[in-house]
């Protein structure tokens, strides 16, 4: 398997990545609009059933602070960010039923991560390096980078 | 880029001695992990898979499929056992790093046959203060 190169940055680049988390809780079912409820089970499992998730959203961003005020972001307006567009949105609500997003695939957490990706890129721009979703202590999903398309 | 991460755990006994080496060299190498009767541990287990998002099941694979495929290939195998009978380490000593990496050949080899996830990345916690990973950079 090919690995690749570890990034090697000069000792004067700048850049520091910062993380903060939200949490979210929602309501969930794995399933397809155009397949009965037994299609629905057989392809899925018992995820095909109506259940939730503690979700944990590590979001980080990556940007040489401003010589001025020391920051990559002020924290303040990062942590706005993320009740706005996650908490706000999310919580306690239903993945299939409340948003727009899972009507052609199921909410899985590899989609739901490339999702909150899409969201937060919209408002952090560049700034946004990655995010990691927990589903539960024992299932995470990474997105990174610019190839992130739901 | 993007990864899905499932930790597993599994307790297993081992023996770091090689025969390769006297009783006092393996000893000097390998410390109390030489310990003639053996000792064990409670292994953390991180697998990462990477791969495109099959549109069928939205996934890059179904997280029941991977459960399965670590259960029989890895988990049965080694949970509940002495390591150092297991045909992986006949030829090569059962470290941490032994471990990750025939975890990580075994199960991209199982992947490699079926669809297009691959493994990126292995991750051994012998104890919570020793990690071992194997393959690509987080």
């Amino acid at each position: 398997m090919e690995r690749p190169a570890p990034q090697s940055r000069p000792a004067d680049d700048r850049r520091v990545r910062l993380t903060r988390a939200v949490e979210f809780c929602c309501s969930l079912r794995y399933a397809l609009p155009g397949l009965s409820e037994e299609e629905n089970l057989a392809r899925f499992g018992p995820a095909a059933r109506r259940h939730g998730h503690n979700y944990r959203l590590e979001v980080t961003v990556e940007g040489a602070p401003d010589p001025a005020t020391g920051m990559v972001i002020d924290l303040k307006e990062l942590k706005d960010i993320l009740e706005r567009e996650v908490v706000t949105r999310f919580d306690h609500r239903d993945l299939n039923l409340d948003l727009p997003y899972f009507e052609k695939q199921p909410p899985t957490p590899e989609r739901l991560a490339l999702v909150l990706f899409e969201l937060l890129r919209g408002t952090l721009g560049e700034l946004l390096h990655a995010v990691r979703l927990y589903q539960d202590e024992d299932l995470w999903v990474d997105v990174r980078g610019a190839e992130a398309e739901p | 880029m993007i990864t899905l991460t499932r930790r597993y755990r599994f307790p297993a006994a081992h023996i770091l001695r090689s025969d390769r080496f006297s009783d006092e060299e393996n000893l000097r190498i390998y410390g109390k992990c030489a310990h003639p009767n053996g000792h064990g541990h409670d292994y953390g287990l991180e697998v990462t898979v990477r791969g495109p998002i099959d549109p069928s099941t939205g996934s890059i694979l179904p997280v029941a499929e991977l459960d399965a495929l670590v259960r029989t290939r890895v988990l049965d195998r080694l949970g509940y056992r002495l390591l150092n009978e297991d045909p992986w380490f006949q030829q090569a000593v059962p470290t941490a790093e032994h471990i990750a990496l025939a975890v990580r050949r075994e199960l991209d080899a199982a992947l490699a046959e079926r669809g297009r996830a691959r493994v990126a990345r292995v991750r051994l916690e012998e104890t919570p203060r020793n990690a071992f990973e194997c393959g690509e950079e987080p």
